[in-house]
């Protein structure tokens, strides 16, 4: 504490407004709450991890996101890497798939296949997941406004190769409220998005109890300019809104609150980070058990992907962000993440190479390998400074929370747009901070290339022929499928979302029927309308 | 003089936005006036929004790579607007490759990601209205 006095030392303040000081003692720690709340690897509150053994028994799931061009190429970029040793697949969908609109929509000319795959029919998912052993391979699927259909589709084409849905795992993204801060592949306006989340979760609780319906994103908050601490108390309200909406049906919080996961951002400090996972872990812990009354310890688990965000990777000089990218793994290790992530190097110029996307798995490999990081639990517990930092960031993120449910909720604040403003003015000012100097940023304000020549050797390339192969295929579903199953499914899909019935046993007999993402969401856009934008400043 | 006016729009699907509301800030700093149109906006509504507007510049905010297919559609509409006196441009994950095809396009100001809000506003400021 001394230390901190010496009146030449300028005050340092982390991301998330908490001071950091030049030392840490047992009084630090004792001031900021004590150990209660450290407890054990595997108990409550869970500080130190979901598990008692944490990677000794298994490592993280390796799961790099990948999906491009049509289902029968991004089914061969999954068996590299599979080949290579990923653990997990994190699927990426075009943004036509993403708002719902098929590939021979006008409005998805010049988008399909371009950021991730092309997906119109169940046949698109069967020729994707060709070949692969869906018991020892999970997916995720990243997909939100589209989401219920997704899963759908998902759950029919494991069902249809024989697959017991009640054993199967896998997770969706399925997180819309954060879409409508970041990200922005939102379809519907908020309440009947948030009712389509829950009755994802609904239904997975009854015919897929193994499957995670919800993996709630801090990470787009993050990228959208919220802080570490924000971040985290925003995904913990979403979540919330989440369960209270599946509550109100008359389901258990420990029927489905153990298939929540999460999914969040890595990049900035160290410690700070590392004490937003251990904080966050043990904060939603305690709600679930305290607010919500959960008994299971499997409903109080923050299971989470954490990995390393684009945010910190940088346009100038592209091969630092490997380095970026394997401190971002650590972090992650560091942080007891159950999957994680990275942002490949080159991503600041397209979605990444093959070689760019192995290099990420390199890194993470290379850490379970080589590191020593898979041996003991939460290596970093007991160090005045983290706890200590444990505990500020705890009470930070509840705060936030508080405040949050103070100013009207966060379903509320997100409506009217006010969320995104604030990250949005927090992005600005990051940004003067970088571009001044005052935010320190490798290779942008520090250490520049005199000339900029420094750009990755290869990109990925956009084929416009992936397109016309796509729309091919989906004219040959339509030719092939039986019309009036079709057409019965869809009218059912209606009705359902007129009378408010949980939607997702409709979907699922549209998409058995060859129904399409476009054809299903037109059906339930003419009930739900559409989400307008409310513009902010 | 009247402040100089942007629509900045967000074209396609993309719907990474985060870099397009800084630039709106800074440009708003910078003292002009700025619609931002919100996502998913097509050419035709570019095109009428520019022209309804009355507005300098029109800028674009592309991250999802469409950017080239985007910008061929959206040419002939303003061209056909009476609106080749304003000011075009595009920012966001535009790869060098594509610089040549966008400028010959009629963006002639590019912004590609690592650009600096300062750089945008003084690029507007000595273009606009000049074109």
């Amino acid at each position: 504490m001394n230390e901190r006095a010496k009146p030449e030392l300028k005050a340092v303040v982390n991301e998330s407004g908490i001071e950091v000081n030049p030392l840490y003692t047992e009084e630090d720690v004792q001031k900021s709450g004590g150990y209660d709340m450290v407890g054990l690897p595997g108990e409550y509150p869970f500080t130190r991890g979901i598990h008692r053994l944490m990677y000794r028994k298994q490592p993280w799931t390796m799961r790099q996101y990948a999906g491009f061009g049509n289902p029968a190429e991004t089914n061969q970029r999954f068996k590299y890497l599979i080949a290579n040793g990923q653990t997990g697949l994190n699927v990426a969908f075009d943004l036509p798939t993403q708002i719902g609109l098929d590939s021979d929509d006008p409005l998805a000319e010049g988008e399909i296949g371009r950021v991730g795959m092309s997906v119109d029919t169940l046949r698109d998912f069967e020729v994707a997941f060709d070949g692969i052993d869906l018991t020892k391979i999970t997916v995720s699927l990243t997909v939100n406004g589209a989401a219920a259909i997704l899963i759908a589709m998902y759950l029919a084409m494991a069902e249809k190769r024989g697959y017991d849905l009640a054993q199967l795992r896998g997770t969706a993204q399925n997180d819309i409220l954060k879409e409508f801060i970041g990200r922005g592949t939102w379809v519907y306006p908020v309440q009947p998005s948030i009712k389509l989340v829950g009755d994802t979760i609904e239904y997975c609780a009854e015919h897929a109890p193994r499957y995670s319906p919800v993996s709630v994103c801090g990470y787009h908050i993050r990228e959208s300019g919220a802080t570490p601490a924000q971040e985290m108390a925003y995904a913990f309200c979403i979540a919330k809104a989440y369960a209270d909406e599946v509550l109100q049906r008359g389901l258990s919080i420990d029927e489905f609150a153990g298939r929540l996961s999460y999914n969040f951002n890595i990049f900035g400090n160290i410690f700070e980070q590392v004490c937003k996972f251990r904080a966050g872990r043990s904060l939603w812990a305690k709600i679930m058990k305290e607010e919500y009354g959960a008994e299971k310890p499997g409903s109080m688990w923050l299971r989470m992907i954490a990995g390393g965000g684009g945010g910190g990777l940088t346009f100038e000089q592209p091969e630092m962000n490997i380095v970026r990218g394997a401190y971002y793994a650590l972090i992650s290790a560091l942080s007891g993440a159950q999957t994680m992530a990275l942002c490949s190097y080159d991503e600041a110029y397209t979605i990444p190479t093959e070689y760019s996307a192995r290099i990420s798995l390199r890194t993470m490999q290379i850490l379970i390998e080589e590191m020593g990081l898979t041996e003991t639990a939460d290596p970093l517990a007991g160090s005045y400074y983290v706890e200590t930092m444990t505990n500020q960031m705890r009470d930070k993120i509840a705060q936030i929370m508080a405040e949050t449910d103070a100013e009207g909720g966060i379903v509320k604040l997100i409506s009217e747009g006010i969320i995104q403003a604030r990250v949005s003015a927090q992005a600005y000012r990051m940004q003067r901070d970088i571009e001044s100097g005052r935010f320190p940023k490798v290779g942008v304000n520090r250490y520049r290339n005199e000339r900029e020549e420094d750009h990755p050797v290869e990109f990925h390339s956009y084929k416009e022929e992936d397109a016309r192969v796509q729309i091919e295929r989906l004219k040959q579903v339509r030719a092939e499928r039986d019309q009036a199953t079709v057409d019965h499914a869809l009218t059912r899909v209606r009705c359902d979302a007129e009378a408010g019935a949980n939607l997702m046993p409709a979907i699922v007999e549209a998409v058995k029927a060859y129904a399409s993402v476009g054809e299903i969401t037109h059906e339930m856009v003419k009930v739900y309308g559409r989400y307008k934008e409310p513009i902010r400043f | 003089m009247k402040p100089i006016k942007v629509l900045l729009a967000k074209p396609g699907l993309d719907g990474h936005d985060q870099g397009a509301k800084i630039v709106a800030r800074a440009l708003m700093d910078a003292g002009f006036e700025v619609i931002y149109t919100g996502l998913r906006q097509t050419p035709e509504a570019v095109a009428r929004m520019s022209l309804d507007e009355d507005v300098d510049v029109i800028a674009l905010s592309s991250m999802a790579g469409s950017h080239v297919h985007f910008c061929k559609k959206l040419k002939p509409l303003l061209e056909a607007g009476g609106l080749t006196d304003k000011l075009w441009l595009i920012g966001g994950c535009l790869p060098q490759q594509d610089h040549a095809a966008l400028r010959d396009l009629g963006f002639k100001g590019i912004f590609p990601t690592g650009s600096r809000l300062d750089a945008i506003v003084d690029y507007i400021r000595q273009n606009a209205r000049t074109v």
